[in-house]
């Protein structure tokens, strides 16, 4: 009972800081900051899963989150026909020959365990072989295809289906990456997993920037289409209008409120859901085993459990669950910005999420993904605002005083670590402990 | 033949140059990694940012100095302000211990443990580094650019390709080469550096030997200390000084540290030259390489580059899977946690 | 006075008790040995004497002066060397730096020493400079007595020696742990086989659930028909 008054209260802060944001700056601005705060706390439950449920450590956030976001581009934008024209079905077939090199070799490589040293020239000859077809194929077609209106598209385009749907695409694209990432590092070293997604995520934006065909690269892909409406349809409507009038607020402001409303419940909705899903599979037999393996891998172990297997199972489908979070975020942003993916961002501040909400706790990332997103927004504002509080008595040309507010940013970055630093040492379960089953 | 010696030239200019230098700063990187894994048995994430901070210290002294007037002749000014960032370095990595590690370690908390905390010792001196210098380009060097000009080279020797030799590369040769050499010393003929072996290889029998971890683990800091500062500043020397490259840089030190054998010393410096010739030579193109060694007629039409400059960074993590399936202990065998 | 005793020991690692009022004594130049089934709390007896783990109730005197409250690195500099069971030599040193992490808390000159263990441990001195890890397990229990000795300790205490190695490598352990003692060292020496121990020890204990069974010399012991029926196969 006390657990439960003591979550309603700090749910009940995080209302009340959203209202006062509302309040006092505005309540587009609240809203916009709702919205990535289910966006985080959806994130933060899918590594929180990986961390709570198996004591894993994904350093690679944001390569899953971007996988999640480029799954909203080839879902949803229409396919760009002029580019298919040109290389669109060389390119296929060079990414097939791609893939049934590599399923060529992990047969061969299975089959042949007996071969000793013959074993490992034969792959790699396999591996330099299929790269070099692949690459002869695919090469002439990827530069027909980017000379199509490169300002305009230069790649494939889409499927031009439903946005929503990319929000499934997207959990499965960062499903299968983890599953290879985890069968390849899982079962070794606990720092191997880390510095395994830490490399593979690098990799995967690397791809997204420069793979211009499939992605557009460093031009962005703008215009995704949208799951709810456009605010400048909402303003022509009749009621849009009489509503403005009913509450005094001019349109424009009025149905940027409604948008962001609309993907608020879309995004709770996904929140509700998953947060049941996870819940029910924490209090099953399956999320028990989990649990007994993460306090005690060696008994699990002698008692016949295969760790590993667990372990890639909880990893996959963490990821998806990021995923999905990132094909979301893309899906809010409208458009797909692979150099806006930083490590820092993703990766390292949904940690603190995790960790400062609670981690093995669903209901710990919920609120942890709520403060820290909240607090890495507002501490730009806010650290200003300090900043030049404490500066306010030197001179407007005082070098200091203009470094201080120059950098004033980057205290968020050190408050963060500080903020990570503080509650590991000290409240290292978290605003909301594991509860103990 | 002249064909084979021009080819050669540009295979030197473009690879074993670099290479060479590159591979220096990355063994210099591994080798703080390794060390501290091999003592405190963590994976330290927040090394990238040692470096850069012992740069960015490096570089405020260099400044200071080139603005009175004080410079090193033909050398960059910059190695004579590197003690003053090894010195401070030192400091943050035993401050950072005696605030930070030393509980966790007290407490014998687990390895994951201990990389999440160094996140976020990384996110604190990142933000640290930012509030500092900027999150710009910082340019810090001086002295005489080139060892060796592309067109002294050309008239030298009468080839048509140069090799050029820059000062920072030979600096960076030169300075790891001296450090290595020291640091092998230390480990293996010095009673303090054999007491750290020992502590890193059994630390219940080097207890009982009466060994004194708090002492070593304060040593291995500061050769961490030393190690962080002269790779990040050679590395800014020889290509530039930017904040968030060191984060980039973490991928490929570890990698080096990993493919060598992690705890074990030469394993690192191994590790990183395989890296690093690794890099230059997958995303080098060919083309020229070629034309001067094929006829005419069979010379293709395309680069010839195995991977674009793109993907360098890609070129490390292969290495990284690929040691893991075939061989996790790495080249030289280091420790299993 | 016996020059190193552990009295009334009682004490375990946080849960129950292991030691139940126990007491084991050695003196200089003599072979103490404790032998007992499995669990009888004979290793967590020495370990106690070695200040690894904390009494309850219960004292450690060498000399007369009492050491209870020291550490056990404090305890190394008093004179106690410790040869655990496992994982007792530095693998990947070489046999001789092993030696010298030996030696590492004296400040004065050891060769005298290091001599001294070659002579007892011919092998060593031909295979010094390899590492102690491509040795063979006979081998290496002497790397791990030789580093012990190295601080020309008082008393040397080893946690079964005889661990996992063959007889003939045990005769030859135990001809070298005589020869230690002769040169007045105190030994204490856990061991599980009971039989062979026990014909050169000088002082027996036999322990049975963390408490004093028989107490006597050796080849008493080894002549009392309880103690063969139980412990030596009769």
């Amino acid at each position: 009972m006390k657990t439960l008054i003591k979550n309603t209260i700090l749910f009940g802060i995080m209302l009340m800081l959203l209202v006062t944001v509302g309040i006092f700056q505005s309540w587009n601005v609240a809203l916009a900051i709702l919205n990535l705060c289910l966006i985080s706390a959806i994130m933060t439950m899918g590594v929180n899963i990986q961390w709570g449920y198996a004591g894993l450590f994904n350093a690679g956030v944001m390569g899953f989150t971007a996988l999640g976001g480029i799954a909203a581009v080839v879902i949803s934008i229409p396919p760009v026909q002029s580019a298919w024209l040109a290389g669109g079905s060389r390119a296929m077939l060079g990414l097939l020959i791609g893939v049934i090199s590599i399923f060529l070799v992990v047969v061969v490589w299975k089959k042949t365990a007996k071969l000793g040293r013959i074993r490992y020239w034969l792959t790699a000859l396999m591996v330099i072989g299929g790269y070099a077809l692949m690459r002869m194929v695919i090469d002439p077609a990827i530069e027909a295809i980017e000379a199509i209106e490169p300002a305009k598209t230069g790649f494939l385009g889409g499927f031009g289906l439903p946005v929503i749907f990319s929000w499934i695409v997207g959990g499965a694209f960062a499903a299968s990456v983890a599953w290879v990432v985890g069968r390849v590092s899982l079962g070794l070293r606990s720092d191997y997993l880390a510095i395994a997604t830490l490399g593979i995520s690098e990799i995967i934006i690397y791809f997204l920037k420069y793979e211009e065909w499939l992605t557009r690269g460093v031009k962005n892909v703008n215009g995704i289409p949208r799951p709810v409406p456009y605010e400048i349809d909402l303003q022509k409507t009749l009621w849009l209008q009489e509503w403005a009038e009913r509450f005094e607020m001019p349109v424009i402001e009025l149905s940027s409120i409604i948008v962001k409303i609309s993907y608020a419940s879309l995004f709770i909705t996904v929140l509700l859901v998953i947060f049941y899903l996870s819940e029910t599979a924490l209090k099953s037999p399956w999320g028990r085993m989990m649990r007994a393996i993460r306090d005690n891998e060696t008994a699990a172990n002698a008692m016949g459990k295969n760790v590993t297997w667990r372990h890639l199972q909880v990893f996959v489908l963490g990821s998806a669950v990021v995923g999905m979070a990132g094909a979301m975020l893309t899906t809010l942003d409208g458009q797909f910005t692979p150099a806006s993916y930083q490590p820092m961002r993703f990766t390292f501040l949904v940690w603190v999420m995790v960790i400062v909400g609670g981690s093995g706790n669903n209901l710990g990332s919920v609120l942890g993904g709520f403060v820290i997103w909240f607090f890495w927004i507002e501490a730009e504002p806010i650290g200003l605002a300090l900043m030049n509080f404490i500066t306010s008595g030197m001179s407007q040309e005082n070098p200091l005083r203009i470094h201080l507010l120059e950098n004033a940013a980057h205290m968020r970055l050190m408050t963060m670590g500080l903020v990570l630093l503080l509650t590991l040492r000290f409240a290292p379960k978290g605003l909301i402990p594991e509860v103990k089953r | 033949m002249i064909d084979l010696l021009n080819s050669l030239a540009l295979i030197c200019n473009f690879v074993i140059v670099p290479g060479l230098a590159y591979g220096s700063q990355l063994a210099l990187g591994a080798l703080g990694v390794t060390l501290v894994y091999g003592v405190l048995r963590f994976s330290n994430f927040a090394h990238g940012e040692l470096m850069s901070f012992g740069a960015m210290i490096t570089i405020l002294g260099t400044w200071a100095l080139q603005n009175h007037g004080i410079s090193f002749g033909s050398l960059p000014t910059a190695l004579l302000a590197m003690p003053l960032g090894m010195v401070l370095t030192i400091g943050l990595c035993l401050v950072t211990d005696r605030f930070v590690f030393r509980y966790y370690r007290v407490k014998r908390a687990s390895p994951v443990t201990f990389m999440i905390v160094s996140v976020g010792v990384m996110f604190l001196i990142s933000g640290l580094i930012r509030f500092i210098i900027g999150p710009n380009d910082q340019s810090f060097n001086d002295g005489t650019r080139f060892i060796m000009k592309a067109r002294a080279f050309k008239e030298m020797t009468g080839l048509s390709e140069g090799l050029a030799i820059k000062t920072s590369q030979g600096v960076t040769v030169m300075t790891a080469f001296v450090i290595v050499i020291f640091l092998f010393w230390f480990l293996n003929r010095t009673r303090t550096g054999k007491s750290m072996r020992a502590y890193s290889d059994n630390e219940d029998l080097a207890l009982l030997s009466g060994i004194n971890p708090e002492r070593v683990v304060m040593i291995a800091w500061i050769i961490t200390g030393i190690l962080a500062t002269v790779a990040g500043t050679l590395y800014g020397l020889d290509k530039s000084y930017k904040p968030f490259t060191f984060l980039q840089l973490l991928l490929p030190i570890f990698a080096s540290a990993i493919v060598g054998g992690v705890g074990n010393p030469i394993g690192a410096i191994a590790g990183g030259f395989v890296i690093a010739f690794s890099e230059l030579m997958v995303t080098f193109a060919y083309k020229k390489v070629a034309a001067y060694l094929l006829p005419y007629n069979l010379v293709p039409d395309g680069l010839l580059q195995l991977l674009s400059t793109d993907y360098k960074f890609s070129v490390s993590f292969m290495i990284l899977i690929i040691v893991l399936l075939v061989k996790p202990t790495g080249i030289f065998s280091g420790k299993t946690l | 006075m016996t020059f190193l005793i552990g009295k009334n020991m009682t004490g375990g690692y946080g849960g129950a008790n292991i030691l139940n009022s126990c007491t084991i004594g050695a003196e200089k130049g003599e072979i103490t040995v404790v032998v007992g089934p499995n669990g009888a709390g004979k290793s967590t007896a020495m370990k106690a004497m070695f200040g690894m783990l904390q009494l309850s109730v219960g004292e450690v005197l060498m000399e007369g002066a009492e050491i209870s409250k020291l550490k056990p690195q404090e305890r190394v500099h008093k004179g106690m060397s410790f040869v655990p069971q496992n994982n007792n030599v530095f693998t990947s040193m070489t046999v001789e730096e092993n030696l010298e992490m030996g030696a590492f808390i004296r400040r004065d000159e050891f060769s005298d020493t290091m001599s001294q263990v070659f002579d007892l441990f011919p092998i060593l001195k031909e295979k010094r400079k390899q590492p102690a890890g491509e040795l063979s397990g006979g081998q290496r229990q002497q790397v791990a007595v030789g580093r012990a000795l190295m601080t020309s300790p008082k008393v040397l205490m080893l946690d079964e020696p005889t661990a996992g190695v063959s007889p003939i490598v045990m005769d030859e352990l135990f001809d070298r742990v005589i020869d230690v003692a002769r040169s007045g060292i105190a030994i204490l020496m856990v061991e599980q086989n009971a039989k062979q121990a026990l014909s050169i020890a000088d002082q027996g204990y036999v322990l049975v659930q963390g408490s004093n069974r028989y107490t006597d010399t050796g080849a008493a012991l080894l002549e009392n028909t309880e103690v063969r029926k139980a412990f030596l196969g009769g």
